[in-house]
Parts: C-alpha cells; structure tokens; sequence
C-alpha cells in the first residue's frame, strides 16, 4: 500500500518558490495552471525581493526565486546560489500615477503632480524597492524631482506606497499598474500611465536556485513561466510579457 | 556614518518621556490609589501596547492620525497640517507606544507611598496637591528614574509604528530603526553594522545604569 502511493507519486515533486510580494496574486494562478498540467505540487513564500534575496543568501530552502527585478536574481547566478542559464524574465512592470483624492486631480493625475503643493506623493523607497527606483528615474527625467521631493513620503514597499494613498495619507502615489487592477481597491479618481520611456524597464526575473539543480519540476516551472500560457496570466495582472 | 536618524530618534525618545512623565503622574496616581470598579479595565488599557503587535497599533494610528481620520481630521482643521508623516504625529504615536513602560513604575513607586505620611499631611492642613509634591513625589524618586529610562529606551527601539505611520523621510520621521532597515534592505550591511552597534550600546548603557541605580536605591 505504502509502496503503491509512492510510486504512483514519483513524479509528483513539491517545489517551494519565492515570489515577491507585488507578483503574489499572478503567482497563485501561476502555480495553479502550472500544478494542474504537470501534477507537481508548488508552494508559495511572499515577501520583499531584499527579504528573499537575504533568506536565500542565508540557506533558505526555496527551489525557485520570482524577483521583482533582474538585480538579484543576477548577483544569486554570480555568486553560485542559482544555477547558472537559468534566468528567464517572466514579467515587465509598469508605473501609473493614481490619487483617490477628489478636490486637486480635475485636470487628473500628471496635472496634479504639478500643482501638488502641500500635499504628499507616495512612492517606494528608490534605495530598497525596484518600483521605487523606477519612479525615481521618472520623476527626475520629467524634471520634477527637485520640486516634488520636499513632498515624497516613501513606503518600504510598492505595496505600502499604495496602502499610503488609499488610507488618503498621501494624495498621489506612484504606484504599480499591476495595483490598480485590483478589485479590492477603493475607486481612484485619475489614473495615468506612466510613459515607458521614462523610467528603466521593470524586468521581473526568476532563477532555479542551486539546491534545486537538476530538480525537473524546477526546470517545468521555469519553462512555464517563459511560455505563452503564463504570458497571458502576467499580462492579465497588468504586467507586460517579456517579448 | 550618518547620525542624523540617531539624533532624530533621540530627539523623539527625549520629548516622549518628559510627555509621559508628565502626563503619566495624574494617571499612575489614580490608578495607584483609586477603588473604583473601572480600575482592572484602566488597568488593561495602559497594558493593551504591551501585548498589541506594532501593526495594530501602527494600523489604527493610520487611519486615526490621517488627514480624513478622527484626529487627524481636527489636527488639519487646527494647523493645516496632518500628523501622519510629520514628527509630530511619531510623538503622539511614541507616547501611545510607551505609555505602560512608563505608567507602571509609577504607579509601583506611587502604591509604596505610606498612607499615613499623606494622612499626616493633610492633617496638617496641607491640600491634596501639597501632600503629593511635598510627600509623595519626594518618595517616587526611583519610579520616576525608572520610568524616564524605560520609556526612552522603549521610544529609542520604536520600528514597526514608526514604519507604518512615518513615511521614512529624512530628517522628519527616518528614526534610527527605519535607517537600519533601509541599509539591511539595500544590502549595505555595514553600515547596517554601525548603526545597530551605536544602538546596542545606548540600550545597554542606559539599563546598566538603571539598575546600577536599582542597586543603590535597596542598599540604602
């Protein structure tokens, strides 16, 4: 009897990925689509990009590692933690401006960044936050930053950023495109797009990690996650596919 | 090594505990000596951010301090301002924080004041408030020191509420907690080292003398 469910699970491997946190909802389908086809059984740990990557340096027993960018994913494959050739980007991010505040976007959200006075503008932290960083490189390539960086309050994570403009702490946020697709969120009242060109691509990358070398589930899940199937969930959450 | 989150955060610990001195005397005075019924339910409430996770507390403190919150809706009305972000609202937030560190060794030093020295007092024609400072007070010195130390140190360890209701801007609401954050986050673990190294020996030197003091105080 023993024997029997074993065998019959001997292709069936558990795999433990990392995802940061601002990819948790794709993630979850992701791995739905992805246990159903295959029959490996994925599980799911969230948190800052910088959190992972510091657990994962310290002996963190996670397979495969779903970065917010393509900065640490890299330094995992330079120093030997993940398993060289296996880095694939599964996911472009995109920056919006959005405010639920409703006497000051009229003229909606880029006129509002302009006249934001005395109010707050959320961003992530640019030192910490891949999101943060790309907001920065936007506000200082729209020649803004010297105006509105007396108003910017910094959230650790996009996620917090977000959280500072719904509670209404801050009045405009730069936040992801991704978040404002989010059913649960209060309606806004203006959205806009950040223009691509003004901030470095958001490339969203994964990578096996090296306990997980020759791990055929791991290497199913990153060939997945490059194919069109999960192109289509990714895009779906308001991320671009990578080409 | 930047120190200005360090002195930002001594600022706040500073301020913190003279507000709470001040504000705790009535408070631990009554809770000291009062029969009443609502005395375990009082009691419980300086206790609750003890036990409360910092997100609960930093949570409401959101909503509550924000420019549509309660207080922070009067606050706006009555400076043009909003708490959150701002070093104001990590005072009220820090004194919150802070409040049992420095409510219960006064109301431990306050509940050993003899009973009948204040008897005496008044007795002697002296009002409630004369026989506070000139027996009571006189008699709590140790709880006074006790609270001062433990509420700034408290206040000098304060993240997660900080983290929540701050906005982490330099100079304004980057306490020493948040700058260490920041640099383990960014990978800078050295100076991640150096800050944590400065704060680790404040703490130390600081309860060091506390219960040196301790010492001294039952000695005599």
């Amino acid at each position: 009897m023993l024997f029997l469910s074993v065998s019959s699970l001997a292709h069936a491997d558990t795999l433990l990925i990392a995802v940061a946190s601002n990819f948790r909802a794709p993630a979850d389908e992701l791995v739905q689509e992805f246990a159903q086809r295959t029959g490996h059984d994925v599980r799911i740990s969230s948190a800052s990009t910088g959190k992972l990557y510091a657990q994962i340096t310290n002996g963190a027993p996670y397979d495969v590692f779903l970065a917010a960018d393509s900065e640490h994913p890299r330094l995992l494959e330079d120093a030997g933690l993940g398993v060289s050739g296996t880095r694939v980007s599964y996911a472009l991010g995109a920056l919006v401006l959005w405010s639920r505040h409703s006497d000051f976007v009229n003229g909606g959200c880029r006129e509002a960044l302009d006249n934001l006075g005395d109010r707050h503008l959320a961003i992530a932290n640019p030192d910490i936050a891949p999101y943060g960083a790309a907001a920065r490189q936007f506000l200082i390539r729209a020649g803004l930053w010297t105006e509105v960086n007396r108003r910017l309050v910094y959230g650790e994570s996009i996620a917090q950023a977000l959280h500072f403009v719904a509670t209404g702490n801050a009045q405009l946020g730069v936040i992801a495109r991704s978040q404002v697709l989010d059913a649960r969120l209060p309606a806004g009242t203006c959205t806009w797009p950040v223009p691509a060109e003004l901030h470095d691509p958001i490339e969203q990358q994964a990578v096996v990690l090296q306990r997980a070398a020759g791990n055929a589930a791991a290497a199913a899940f990153i060939d997945y996650l490059a194919g069109a199937a999960a192109a289509d969930i990714v895009r779906r959450f308001g991320y671009g596919a990578p080409e | 090594m930047n120190l200005g989150p360090l002195w930002l955060s001594v600022q706040l610990a500073a301020i913190t505990m003279l507000l709470l001195l001040v504000i705790c005397t009535p408070l631990s005075w009554w809770l000291a000596r009062t029969a009443s019924r609502m005395k375990p339910a009082a009691q419980a409430i300086v206790a609750l951010p003890i036990v409360l996770p910092p997100t609960v507390m930093g949570f409401y403190l959101l909503i509550l301090l924000g420019p549509s919150g309660a207080i922070g809706a009067w606050w706006v009305r009555l400076t043009g301002d909003a708490l959150t972000f701002t070093f104001g609202g990590l005072v009220i937030a820090s004194c919150l924080y802070s409040l049992p560190f420095a409510v219960q060794p006064l109301m431990n030093a306050f509940e050993s004041v003899d009973k009948r020295n204040l008897e005496a007092a008044w007795t002697l024609g002296a009002t409630r408030r004369d026989a506070f400072f000139s027996v009571a007070l006189p008699q709590s010195t140790r709880g006074y020191f006790a609270a001062a130390v433990l509420s700034f140190a408290h206040t000098l360890g304060e993240f997660g509420v900080v983290l929540m209701v701050g906005g982490n801007i330099p100079g304004e609401t980057r306490v020493i907690s948040i700058a260490i954050y920041d640099q383990v986050e960014s990978l800078n673990y050295a100076a991640a080292h150096q800050l944590s190294g400065v704060l680790l020996v404040l703490a130390f030197v600081m309860l060091l003398a506390m219960f040196v003091m301790n010492r001294r105080w039952q000695r005599q």
